[in-house]
């Protein structure tokens, strides 16, 4: 009889996560927690000011102190070609700064010492002279005129502009805008944020000289890339590079990139030869790493008097900070931005972008996103509220009838991309009614007796996810494919590793889950081991809601070779032809004699001690996966909120999501995903940025000034699930890692502006904090968070 | 964290504090250190020695006594004033504060009287003790001294203690009549300090205010006392005219700075609207008491 899949912890399965056993026991293993013998400890001495040229720098009084070992400058890693190292988007980033420093927080110095308190009294006893020159803190002042030049370093860089870039039709378009009834603006900023994992960066780099081996430590989401990088940055070959990546405490993108610090590292340990121990601080992450979004919208609707949306045009300026080193791996200049109105049918639509240097920090990554998904969907789901409301139309109605429907597919997108599943109107009229959308207005009328304001918001969405296929994403000329090794041992259990890195998602538990319903084996007979450079199969890591979409298909593909091995060793066994074999969960079959069988653990066992003729001995495989595209998830958030008009605060009523991301592998999972990316989406929305002041001094270098949510404050969510499998993925999967965060900021924001629009207001910039809600009640105008924050 | 080098005491003592406190030219009381280890850690305060008062015994009371007047002692927690129902009764001023202050892990360390000497502009302690009129008992050498809180908090982060100087309790006098109030701060998130917080002390007999005082927290360079704006109030009966003159006095006492928690008009704004609006909470209260 076939096995019970649920109950072998197959796909359905809530399956507890397996990894929290020991993380909740406090026996996680962190990079900090790795202790070597004879290791030494880095601190990093960072820059006070945005902007200022570097006159001098005196470490004789950080020498002088007992215990410290070493003082590096950017001289000194000049003096080895290292003072700069490329990044994911072509561009350079310094390591040590030689010549300026270019954002506050960036890496001036760093102390080796014998233990971290005297590497930080070593960093305060360094003398920097600077010379002061004007910062540049957005990219109105980036592109002025008389802008000062933030690379001077680069030879043909005269200005502070980065690229133009463009696509879709622009005729087309401009025609579209030529025949519609109504044009419907706006202008928006989605802030910059950062993915602030509560474990911040760090590394152990431990080179031997008598083996030539480099061993790094590190907190990366892609510890394989890092190898390759790092063996192309420091010329050091690839089989003498090992990475470990051990636990991760959240990565949320920001640990795709290789820092400063990193590189650092690595040479302090060559020069030494000694274990060189790394541990960013909280404010050292959140002013010098990786941060998320900041990019500028003008928006621009065409419609017919009816609804239907006739064209799209967005022109977009994005801040990429002192160095572009956008952590993405898309042949686009900036990412998938342009993935934006994917869920609509629009015949034509144009999108422009420039991105420019400004003193602040670099690093663009994908902050719970697929590369500027995130900016693409907040701005299209502003778009279509504001259209809607110029329109007068209701904006649910508004939606379905522009919505793509459930036989268009395959359907090209406004921009290109290809969508090929989903129910688009299904999953918004599951959340309207949730919502009780037909009753809302009563509800609206009775706050206002009580002086309260009621809006309400929906965002609806389709993303891409699971980079990528090899035609349109490479990094540094690697395809983004992804990889799993399964090793089925005599007695039926198995190890499975792939390229993925989990760091929160729990591929622990949910690969486990694929094999058991590929192959029948209980998901507690697996053990799932991911990071370590030496031991797991080439992949190109996690980030992008891509470990399902990619690496899961390797792990489904990869168990169903092992399948096809045991098949013919269950033909053996069973004494006829592989074509009389018959498979059920767990169990192989005679056709037309189900109880003459083998299991798949007694396959396992005949694997290695009595296999057919000529057959190899064993039962391991691999396999790389390549997907044929990407896959598109859909997701409908609606939620409420009131505002008390006399201090602008507003709270959450209730929150609806609906998501149909596939096939759910681990239901309980999926919920935590979608709930954390809603925690998220709430941060955004209500609370959360990082800002800079006229000076360039960050504003949200702590947890005071940069808010995350906790338990008090964040509202309840209720949540709904609708499934269309994805047609090319193996186990019909879309992949669920980022669609709150993407869809949800919209929908809050929405809601606030629902409430607010009959005073004619259309627009605060995110975070909707008290005081811009009640200026704008105030004043009856749009609330722009653009200009910097006085804060003297 | 790593903090600069530091020696560590931990006397058993109110008097062997003090002489510690004497003999070292820059030792830090540690209280509940919620306060003191994030300065150190981020090393703006790096005090040579640290004098551990958490061994003396007898210092973590909190009553209400005899003479009407409520006691707290140095080492009483936020959490054990949170739960407290002797509190509830006597001061409902402070109860209301009780439970917005930090946030939970932070209250089951942090000390009340430890606040008021930490003197954040944006404590909410020393607002509330300020509008209560309420008073710092200093332990030094030549004995005790009481110093009012308004006097108490010289300027931002600084008190008038000396040096070998503990504050050991806080005080809060009798009521004049029955002691009612209320406190409000708008806070971005739990665990926030306020934007704006405003503390409202009232004592009142037979309808008529008999004492008032209103604390102010986050919308100046320290603690801001608005006597004027409680003095609009004492004699009336809570008209509606007295409030929005006590409001609009208060906000007129603010002295706020725009930042990234809101512009001052703004937290001016929050200053009036919460003065009116912890007296008609008061009034509404009084009403379901009736
Ligand atoms: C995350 C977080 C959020 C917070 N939010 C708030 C908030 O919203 N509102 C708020 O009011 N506070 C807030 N605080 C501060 C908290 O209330 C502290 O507990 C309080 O400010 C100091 O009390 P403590 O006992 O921890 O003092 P400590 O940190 O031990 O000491 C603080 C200072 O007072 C001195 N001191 C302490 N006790 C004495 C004494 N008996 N005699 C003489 N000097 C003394 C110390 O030497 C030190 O200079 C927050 C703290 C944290 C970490």
């Amino acid at each position: 009889m076939a096995l019970d899949e649920v109950k072998i912890g197959g796909l359905g399965a809530s399956r507890r996560r397996v990894e929290d056993n020991r993380f909740i026991r406090g026996k996680g293993n962190y990079v900090d927690d790795v202790v070597l013998p004879g290791m030494l400890h880095m601190e990093i001495l960072r820059s006070p000011l945005a902007h200022a040229r570097i006159k001098s720098i005196d470490t004789s009084a950080a020498y002088a102190i007992p215990g410290v070992r070493m003082v590096m400058t950017g001289e000194m890693m000049a003096a080895r070609n290292l003072a700069w190292m490329p990044t994911l988007s072509y561009d350079t980033q310094a390591v040590l700064a030689t010549d300026k420093v270019r954002f506050q927080g960036q890496e001036v110095c760093a102390v080796i010492a014998d233990d971290p308190y005297i590497a930080r009294d070593g960093v305060e006893a360094i003398v920097v002279d600077y010379e002061p020159l004007p910062p540049i803190v957005n990219p109105t002042q980036a592109m002025a005129d008389d802008a000062v030049l933030i690379r001077d370093d680069k030879v043909n860089q005269s200005n502070n502009v980065i690229f133009d870039w463009e696509v879709g039709d622009r005729e087309g378009t401009d025609r579209a805008f030529a025949e519609a009834d109504v044009v419907s603006e706006i202008d928006l900023h989605y802030p910059r944020s950062h993915p602030s994992p509560i474990e911040a960066c760090g590394s152990i780099a431990d080179y031997d000289r008598s083996t030539s081996k480099l061993t790094v430590y590190m907190t990366s989401q892609a510890p394989h890339i890092v190898r390759a990088a790092v063996s192309m940055v420091a010329e050091i070959p690839e089989h003498m590079i090992r990475i470990i990546a051990p636990d991760l405490g959240g990565g949320f993108g920001n640990k795709v990139p290789v820092y400063p610090g990193y590189v650092i590292s690595i040479l302090a340990s060559i020069l030494l030869e000694k274990p060189v121990k790394w541990i960013e601080d909280k404010t050292g992450n959140l002013i010098s790493t990786g941060f998320g979004r900041d990019v500028y919208l003008k928006g621009k609707v065409a419609m017919r008097k009816d609804g239907k949306i006739l064209g799209v045009r967005m022109d977009t300026v994005s801040d990429h900070g002192a160095f572009f080193s956008d952590a993405q791996p898309s042949k686009f200049k900036i990412g998938l931005i342009h993935s934006a109105f994917a869920c609509y049918d629009i015949p034509t639509a144009y999108l422009t972008n420039r991105g420019v240097y400004t003193n602040k920090a670099p690093g663009g990554v994908a902050y719970r996103c697929s590369f500027r998904v995130t900016e693409a969907m907040f701005f299209q789901e502003r778009m279509v509220q504001a259209a809607a409301d110029d329109l007068g139309m209701d904006q649910a109605e508004f939606r379905r009838i522009n919505l793509v429907k459930d036989d268009d597919f395959p359907k090209r997108t406004p921009f290109g991309f290809l969508t090929d599943s989903g129910q688009y109107e299904k999953c918004l009229q599951i959340g309207l009614d949730a919502i009780d959308y037909d009753t809302f207005q009563e509800q609206k009328a009775e706050a206002a007796k009580r002086g309260r304001l009621l809006g309400l918001g929906i965002s609806t969405m389709t993303e891409p996810l699971g980079a990528g296929n090899s035609r349109e994403y490479d990094i540094l000329g690697i395809k983004m494919f992804d990889s799993a090794e399964l090793r089925v041992h005599m007695t039926g259990k198995a190890i499975l590793r792939t390229g993925a890195k989990t760091q929160g998602q729990g591929h622990e538990t949910t690969w486990a889950q694929i094999v058991a319903h590929e192959l029948g084996i209980p998901a507690e007979d697996i053990v799932v081991e991911e990071g370590d450079t030496d031991t797991a199969p080439f992949g190109m890591g996690t980030y992008a809601s891509r470990s399902t979409p990619v690496a899961g298909a390797a792990v489904s593909m990869v168990s169903r070779k092992i399948r096809a091995k045991a098949r013919k060793i269950a033909a053996h066994l069973l004494e006829v032809s592989d074509e009389d074999i018959e498979w059920e969960l767990g169990r192989f079959y005679v056709r037309g004699a189900q109880d003459r069988g083998v299991t798949i653990q007694e396959c396992a066992m005949a694997a290695y001690s009595n296999v057919p003729d000529g057959m190899e001995p064993g039962l391991e495989n691999n396999a790389y996966y390549d997907p044929p595209n990407l896959t598109w998830p859909f997701a409908c958030y609606i939620s409420t909120v009131e505002i008390d008009p006399l201090t602008g605060v507003w709270d959450v009523i209730r929150m609806v999501a609906v998501d149909d991301c596939g096939v759910r592998i681990n239901p309980m999972i999926v919920e935590g995903q979608i709930m954390g990316g809603l925690t998220e989406a709430y941060a955004m929305a209500n609370m959360q940025f990082i800002t800079f002041d006229e000076d360039g001094n960050c504003i949200g270098s702590n947890y005071m000034d940069y808010l995350l949510p906790t338990a008090w404050e964040t509202p309840g969510f209720e949540l709904h699930e609708v499934v269309t499998p994805c047609p090319h993925h193996p186990i019909g999967a879309k992949g669920i890692g980022e669609c709150a965060t993407v869809g949800g900021p919209a929908a809050f924001v929405n809601a606030v502006m629902d409430a607010l629009k009959d005073i004619g207001v259309r627009n605060i910039d995110m975070p909707l904090l008290p005081d811009r809600v009640y200026e704008a009640i105030q004043t009856g105008q749009d609330v722009s968070g653009h200009p910097p924050v006085k804060n003297h | 964290m790593f903090p600069s080098r530091f020696r560590y005491e931990a006397p058993t003592s109110v008097e062997e504090a003090i002489a510690l406190l004497g003999a070292n030219d820059d030792a830090k009381v540690l209280a509940g250190g919620q306060s003191l280890i994030p300065m150190m850690k981020l090393r703006f305060a790096s005090p040579a020695l640290l004098v551990d008062i958490n061994n003396i015994p007898d210092l973590g009371y909190h009553r209400a006594d005899a003479d009407g007047s409520f006691r707290i002692g140095a080492l009483c927690r936020h959490a054990d004033l949170e739960k407290s129902s002797v509190l509830a009764e006597h001061q409902p001023l402070l109860a209301a504060a009780a439970p917005l202050v930090a946030d939970p892990i932070v209250r089951t360390r942090g000390t009340f009287v430890g606040s008021v000497c930490h003197a954040d502009p944006q404590g909410d302690w020393a607002a509330c003790m300020v509008a209560l009129g309420g008073s710092i008992i200093a332990q030094g050498p030549n004995g005790k001294r009481a110093v009012e809180v308004k006097d108490f908090v010289s300027g931002p982060f600084t008190t008038v203690l000396d040096r070998d100087e503990l504050a050991i309790e806080a005080v809060v006098p009798n009521a004049q009549g029955t002691r009612t109030g209320g406190y409000l701060k708008l806070e971005r998130r739990v665990g926030d300090f306020a934007t704006a917080a405003v503390a409202v002390a009232l004592d009142m007999s037979g309808g008529v205010v008999k004492n008032a005082g209103i604390g102010l927290v986050g919308v100046g360079a320290q603690t801001i006392n608005a006597e004027e704006a409680a003095q609009a109030l004492i004699g009336t009966s809570l008209d509606e005219a007295s409030v929005d003159k006590a409001a609009e006095l208060a906000a007129a006492a603010s002295s706020p700075r725009g930042d990234h928690r809101g512009s001052a008009d703004y937290k001016r704004h929050i200053i009036s609207t919460f003065v009116t609006r912890i007296i008609a909470n008061v009034q509404r209260s009084e009403m379901q008491v009736a």
